[in-house]
């Protein structure tokens, strides 16, 4: 079968000063009708910017400099803008991560989906309505008379992409580039529209290119996949080929970090519970004087759990399902309106604010984004210390301490000096993790402590937080939407659904036997969950010894 | 050392630089150059400048040195500018930082009183406080930085807004520091940029306010301010203009080179904003 877009030794150069002179070097890609292509890479491996190039839509200052991007015969490149104009929408397709920004919220969705009738067609204002219906029905969007009047805002975040898709195939383009689509979304979402995705593909013979960081949802959806390491298109072939026996060693680390979702066999804990959660709630109240006004949320609705010492709780669940309120509430950085969480035969949510503040020596945060948990006006050596400091701890022996940690935590002890902007993502986590270690606390709260960096970091932080709970007995609880990670990491885990524990257990327990409706149907939506990676020793290998690997991906 | 570069690089913050160096230095040198007191007569009144060899710049209506009291009043005017400037913003951090960090009611209290000083004409509020205190110079000055709080205190307001919900300001809070700490150590830092650029905006404000109170005959008489010297001149403008145009055009370039380097610190702390 003969290829719909073809790209040709594609290269595309960076502005000076960037960290490497070309964001694509080389690039050749095939995409043919009536298949998924799926390009898989880390941030900054230059897959979005392959959309970019065949869009026409590159930022300012990156310029494609040599190669062909050929759609059915025609070089895009050299194509001017009213001429891209004509092709974007009608002949390729767009889907972007996140619906909410690309829609615009001052007009409806069948207004926008409309403009692209208007825009490339001369149907009349009767038929476009039609069409548009027909669109909405397709993506099984529920109610499409509803949505076609509604504003963006109205939707939920899964309908909007569905409006997105809906959009991106009006003018049933051959073409389709869906660019991180589901990432932004849910995991029961992001399951719904990827089936959406594979089935609308197939009925139209679309090919789709299909630009992901996941796994897990390259297992799920392609038919071909494209690995590209900064700028290197580095493996090639068909999905089943490439998951399972993988050719080149990026690709290999890559796969042998993506953790699997079979639970290792549980460690032992204790007996000795450290942190008991009982009958905890939080609920927020938002507006108006008059009661009729007021909006109640219940983020949390009674919640009991229970941390053995030396153990890991994973609290999973969906946005919203209010684990993050909970894993707050624990550290008292939100007061619950009822109930007792006791750290020892301490209640943490009875402390006056001055006892709280004494009482953190014993129970610390690690935060999820490694870019706004770390003050920038600080050396990380002083944010590390700043803690003991605090604590009554003298100035020189804190750094002194501070430098100790950093090596613990697998950082240049040297470095201390530096700011947090000199560090990549994953060494912020890792100083964000020191700096709770400093006070050599009995329980740390992780909340989604990996789910901002690169499969490959992560599995790195992940073998990280595992190895300092073997060697200084922590007791953990971990928050995390990503049931791969769960299963690896925790001893329990506690499935949350709006603000309610629906179920909790042994994670093998849990896995393996579900007894909640939900937690079945969040198992069930594990994007690739039939697929288990082939774990190559001498990636894992590769992958352990991180500096010799790959520093940058540090 | 990184904004310093940065600064160094627009031409318009060298020019604005050039220009307050060269009102910083007539500051400096006054007492050498002039050692005479500037208030005192100097000779025949109302003589034009660049006649007379011994007074360049000419004489006022009573008789004295102009080119004495534009460098003595380089003095006065830098040091309100930079008193009242102080005071204001050090008011305006305070407040918005509390009203930024706490929100809820102190916030709504903060910003109500705020609100109640931006809303008078805050020319009308000096002239008030000066008719009620007096026009000592230091009262001048000090009523200067209570008018020109407000703006400050919303911009820091805002600034700790977005600053507060950060991850790190919660870290600060989960490792056991104090509010204090966490204000005026953690976020003030971050905050500061912005105000640090109005600053200068109010500091031109405060010169141009002082000269205005002095062109009223309101600031005190008994210094060598160069809106004295222009409220000298009121009387003979239309003949003698140069003793009033003098001055004012002191007050204009300083003013102006204020403004040329906060705009330049503006670039320099916010590179983003520029390059759109």
């Amino acid at each position: 079968m003969s290829a719909i877009l073809t790209i040709d030794s594609l290269t595309v150069a960076l502005p000076p000063g960037a960290d490497r002179p070309r964001a694509l070097e080389n690039v050749s890609l095939e995409l043919h009708p009536n298949e998924i292509l799926c390009v898989v890479g880390e941030s900054g491996s230059g897959k979005s910017m392959t959309a970019g190039a065949i869009l026409g839509l590159l930022p300012d200052g990156v310029q494609a400099i040599a190669g062909k991007i050929l759609l059915e015969g025609q070089d895009l490149l050299t194509l001017d803008d009213a001429q891209m104009q004509q092709i974007r929408g009608a002949r390729i397709g767009m889907i972007f991560q996140e619906p909410m920004t690309a829609l615009n919220p001052l007009r409806t969705i069948g207004d926008q989906i409309g403009e692209m009738f208007e825009t490339h067609t001369t149907l009349r204002s009767s038929e476009i309505r039609a069409r548009v219906l027909d669109l909405l029905r397709d993506v099984h969007i529920p109610d499409p008379e509803a949505a076609r009047r509604a504003y963006p805002h109205e939707l939920s975040g899964g309908q909007r992409q569905r409006a997105m898709i809906a959009m991106a195939l009006a003018l049933e383009p051959r073409v389709l580039i869906a660019d991180e689509p589901t990432t932004a979304l849910d995991v029961t979402t992001q399951a719904q529209i990827l089936k959406l995705i594979r089935e609308l593909q197939q009925r139209k013979g679309t090919a789709v290119l299909f630009i992901t960081h996941d796994f897990g949802v390259v297992a799920e959806i392609a038919d071909r996949v494209a690995v590209m390491q900064k700028g290197l298109l580095v493996e090639e072939g068909p999905a089943i080929d490439v998951l399972n026996d993988p050719q080149h060693p990026y690709t290999r680390a890559l796969i042998a970090a993506v953790p699997p979702l079979v639970p290792p066999p549980p460690q032992m804990t204790g007996s000795e519970i450290i942190l008991r959660i009982e009958h905890v709630s939080k609920t927020y109240r938002k507006g108006g004087l008059l009661a009729r006004h007021r909006r109640v949320t219940h983020a949390v609705k009674d919640a009991n759990l229970v941390l053995p010492r030396g153990g890991t709780l994973g609290i999973v669940g969906e946005s919203g399902s209010g684990k993050s309120t909970l894993a707050r509430c624990m550290v008292r950085l939100l007061d619950p309106d009822q109930g007792s969480i006791r750290l020892g035969d301490t209640d943490l949510a009875s402390l006056s604010r001055k006892e709280m503040r004494a009482a953190t020596r014993r129970i610390q945060m690690v935060y999820q984004d490694p870019f706004a948990s770390l003050n920038p006006r600080r050396k990380a050596g002083e944010l590390v210390a700043q803690g003991p400091i605090i604590h009554g701890e003298t100035r020189e022996r804190a750094l002194a301490r501070a430098k100790e940690l950093f090596a613990l935590v697998g950082l240049d002890p040297d470095s201390t000096e530096r700011y947090p902007h000199e560090f990549s993502g994953g060494q912020r986590q890792r100083i964000g993790l020191a700096r709770a270690l400093a006070l050599g606390p009995e329980v740390l709260v992780a909340d989604e402590p990996v789910s901002a960096l690169d499969v490959s970091v992560q599995a790195q932080v992940l073998r990280l937080l595992a190895d300092l709970r073997k060697r200084l007995g922590l007791s953990m609880v971990f928050i995390t939407h990503d049931l791969r990670v769960a299963a690896q990491i925790c001893d329990r885990i506690a499935v949350m659904k709006d603000g309610e524990v629906v179920e909790e257990g042994l994670t093998a327990e849990v896995f393996t036997a579900p007894r909640h409706p939900y937690t079945k149907a969040l198992l069930a939506s594990v994007p690739g969950r039939d697929w288990t990676p082939p774990v190559s020793p001498d990636a894992v290998l590769a992958l352990a010894d991180t500096r010799e690997f790959a520093p940058q991906l540090l | 050392m990184e904004t310093v570069a940065r600064l160094a690089k627009s031409p318009a913050a060298i020019v604005g630089l050039l220009l307050l160096f060269l009102v910083v230095a007539m500051a400096l040198t006054a007492p050498l150059v002039f050692p005479r007191d500037p208030l005192g007569l100097a000779g025949r009144p109302l003589q034009w400048p660049f006649v007379n060899s011994r007074f360049w710049l000419g004489t006022d209506t009573t008789g004295r040195d102009i080119a004495a009291q534009i460098f003595h009043g380089a003095r006065i005017s830098l040091l309100i500018g930079i008193v009242a400037t102080l005071l204001a913003i050090t008011i305006g951090i305070v407040l918005g930082a509390l009203a930024g960090y706490y929100g809820g009611l102190v916030d709504d209290v903060l910003m109500r009183i705020t609100e109640a000083f931006q809303t008078l004409p805050n020319f009308l509020l000096l002239l008030v406080l000066v008719a009620v205190f007096g026009s000592d110079i230091k009262t001048v000055t000090i009523a200067i930085g209570l008018v020109s709080w407000p703006a400050s205190a919303r911009l820091t307001r805002a600034e700790f807004l977005t600053l507060r919900s950060r991850e790190f300001v919660q870290a600060s809070r989960t490792l056991g520091m104090r509010d204090v700490q966490i204000i005026f150590r953690e976020i003030l830092p971050n905050a500061l940029p912005p105000v640090i650029v109005y600053a200068s905006v109010i500091m031109a404000t405060a010169i141009l306010l002082e000269s205005a109170l002095a062109f009223l005959n309101l600031s005190d008489p008994n210094v060598p301010s160069w809106g004295n010297l222009i409220g000298t001149g009121r009387s003979v403008l239309r003949t003698q203009w140069y003793v009033s145009a003098i001055p004012g055009i002191v007050i204009l370039l300083t003013v102006l080179a204020v403004s040329l380097v906060g705009q330049g610190l503006n670039d320099a702390l916010n590179p983003r904003l520029k390059r759109r």
